[in-house]
């Protein structure tokens, strides 16, 4: 997942220590990555026929399968590097957002995996506008998702930029422009062309390669401190030069009573957040029933889970083995700390087995990147497709044929406005960026999702309050934050247009897009349709007639 | 509606037989789905607010009682790392317990409603 804190512009004060001297050997295993991923997904757009192959990839994944894809979509480059450089500069502080990235799959599970598997079809949008009038509802939650989508989409392109050029040693504008075009490029590919099925076996593929990757950088942390986890800690924090400030909360957000409330609003957002994610929400779908969705959910928490507590390792591991002063001269924000610390433990720089092991993390990390981008635009492009296009503008008229094709063609536009906006953003600081992903996903999905699957009264003007009063409450309060304006880590530093005082807009936007939600229906002059809450309240419990 | 019937003109395939509105509404204020709804909500509601209030109050701590989490546990393992993998494992038993309640109380419910609706089409 994006750890927001971790994609800091980075003045690339030096490139990772050894990355160009074995570029041949990374840019080999990027390049097998990539063939082997394109070979599935032909494979996969073959057959690819249906409506249902193309936004569900055919609903015949297991829970297993799905389980993995989920974890492969949501396990991001930044959490990869992020958490664990988050950790190595900051210690304990750096671990805080694990935990609410994985406690939010509880929302998930208990609350909207089973459900929305049973009531919807392709799309968020299919559950959100099922009670409700079809045009507006379904224009309010195409818009959200999009938003949401491109936001996300945004900060994993900078962040791909920023990192792949590091890892390659690249430092030139041109060079990271170059970059970002190609994962544009292989990501409109791989969902034109292998729509839902290729990106999900992507997904699967990433998801294993993450897995193990991550698994034997932790053994080899492990094994040099003799399974000692309480003598790794205490190394961490000698050599951090912090001492036993290092294991405890409050480095990076006790800093005053501001940031105090930020972390506050930050942790609101993430566990809420998770569960409104349309990228995430659009998987739920490709399995055949709601007990596949279940399962698919509590091998997404045993897969996540397991990777987090592996983070805590190659985290402290880093702060162990390496200097802070080299892990903040190659990334500021510690994005390398992790492939630093591979090439330490497999015996540093100038040795072979330090070489490969470098080549394999950075292949993990560019692997993932590409997995989480091909979801991001799969969910945008499905919800253009199937929400404005099909609904809205052919209000139900278009057939199955156009509806994939439009959905292609919005892969294609999405994919070139992200290549654009991603080589523009490429210094910006896209923290805001996932921040705001988040907070948009608690404060305008999460409220319609819950309203609309358990509250009666719910009518079309509470949907639309709570998603348009979510979104634009989000959005307004960080472009007056810190975030955009002010500070020196800002998107524009120089200027100062920020009265609001938080980060992260979750604090306040959540609460008002659940009460917008529900003040929304309550004044209403439509009353809820009672007849088709009944359709929809059998259906999500019960899966009758579902797709 | 006939699962053979084609499907309206210029939309995209109906998918799976649809009992009828009245249908939906009938089973919707009968007491056995009464019962299926009664199973989930009180089991997933009060769960879902004791496990957000169980991570907020771990937030609170970490923000507000620095003292009370420096404590050593076990050698460098300090309360801060107990409770943070603490919250790992409530998660964990949280995603079972629900699991099981889903398997052995809502499935069966669920399934018996499901093909007693889907017989009737």
């Amino acid at each position: 997942m994006s750890a927001a804190h971790a994609l800091y512009p980075t003045v690339q004060l030096a490139a990772t220590e050894g990355a160009s001297e074995h570029r041949p050997l990374i840019i080999t295993l990027f390049a097998a990555f990539v063939v082997a991923t394109l070979f599935i997904t032909v494979w996969a757009g073959r057959q690819t026929k249906s409506a249902s192959d193309f936004y569900a990839g055919g609903r015949q994944f297991t829970g297993f399968q799905n389980g993995l894809a989920v974890s492969g979509d949501y396990m991001s480059a930044a959490s990869f590097l992020g958490i664990a450089g988050a950790i190595a500069l900051f210690g304990y502080d750096g671990f805080l957002y694990s935990i609410g990235f994985l406690v939010a799959w509880l929302v998930a599970l208990l609350l909207v995996a089973e459900p929305l598997r049973n009531s919807g079809r392709y799309t968020m949008g299919d559950v959100l506008a099922y009670r409700m009038r079809q045009r507006p509802v379904r224009t309010a939650a195409g818009t959200s998702t999009i938003v949401v989508s491109i936001f996300y989409l945004l900060a994993q392109m900078a962040g791909a930029g920023v990192l792949v050029s590091l890892l390659l040693g690249i430092t030139s504008d041109a060079g990271k422009i170059l970059i970002v075009a190609l994962v544009g490029i292989l990501m409109i590919l791989y969902v034109t062309i292998g729509g839902m099925k290729g990106t999900t076996w992507v997904q699967m593929v990433k998801a294993v390669l993450l897995i193990a990757g991550t698994l034997l950088i932790t053994f080899l942390i492990l094994l040099k401190f003799n399974f000692n986890i309480s003598d790794l800690l205490g190394t961490a924090a000698s050599n951090s030069g912090k001492g036993t400030a290092f294991l405890e909360p409050g480095l990076k957000y006790g800093v005053d009573n501001i940031s105090k409330l930020d972390f506050i609003s930050l942790g609101i957002a993430l566990v809420l957040g998770t569960a409104g994610l349309p990228h995430i929400l659009i998987r739920f779908y490709t399995v055949p029933t709601a007990k596949a969705a279940r399962k698919s959910v509590n091998w997404a928490i045993g897969i996540i889970g397991a990777f987090y507590l592996m983070t805590i390792v190659l985290g402290f591991g880093a702060a162990a083995i390496l200097k802070q002063d080299d892990i903040i001269a190659s990334n500021k924000a510690g994005n390398t700390a992790a492939p630093l610390a591979a090439l330490e433990i497999g015996g540093g720089s100038g040795s072979t087995g330090g070489a490969i092991l470098l080549a394999v993390i950075s292949a993990v990390a560019f692997a993932t990147i590409l997995a989480v981008v091909a979801g991001l635009t799969l969910a945008s492009s499905s919800s253009f497709a199937h929400d404005i296009y099909a609904n809205v503008i052919r209000k139900g008229q278009a057939t199955e044929k156009e509806e994939v094709r439009a959905a292609r063609w919005a892969t294609v536009a999405i994919g070139v406005v992200s290549i654009g906006l991603g080589a523009l953003a490429r210094d910006l600081n896209v923290a805001g960026l996932v921040a705001l992903a988040f907070a948009v996903a608690a404060s305008a999905n999460l409220p319609t999702i819950l309203y609309s699957l358990f509250w009666k009264r719910f009518t079309t003007q509470g949907a639309l309050w709570s998603i348009y009063g979510g979104l634009a409450s989000s959005v307004l309060l960080v472009l007056f934050s810190p975030v955009v304006s002010s500070k020196p880590t800002s998107m524009f530093p120089d200027v100062d247009f920020a009265w609001f005082p938080l980060e992260n807009p979750g604090l306040i936007s959540i609460p008002l897009g659940f009460l917008l939600g529900w003040v929304g229906s309550l004044i209403s002059k439509e009353k809820a349709d009672t007849d088709k809450y009944a359709e929809l309240e059998v259906k999500s419990l019960t899966g009758v007639g579902a797709h | 509606m006939a699962t053979d019937a084609p499907p309206p003109e210029g939309t995209s395939p109906a998918g799976p037989a649809q009992p009828t509105t009245e249908a939906f509404v009938a089973v919707q204020s009968s007491p056995e789905f009464a019962d299926l709804r009664r199973s989930h909500r009180s089991f997933a509601f009060p769960l879902t607010i004791a496990f957000v209030t169980w991570y907020l109050l771990y937030v609170l701590l970490c923000n507000y009682a620095g003292g009370f989490m420096a404590t050593k546990v076990v050698g460098n393992i300090n309360m801060a790392l107990v409770l943070g993998l603490a919250q790992f494992a409530t998660t964990f038993l949280i995603a079972w317990l629900y699991s099981r309640h889903a398997a052995t109380k809502l499935d069966p419910k669920a399934d018996a409603i499901k093909s007693r609706m889907e017989a009737d089409v």
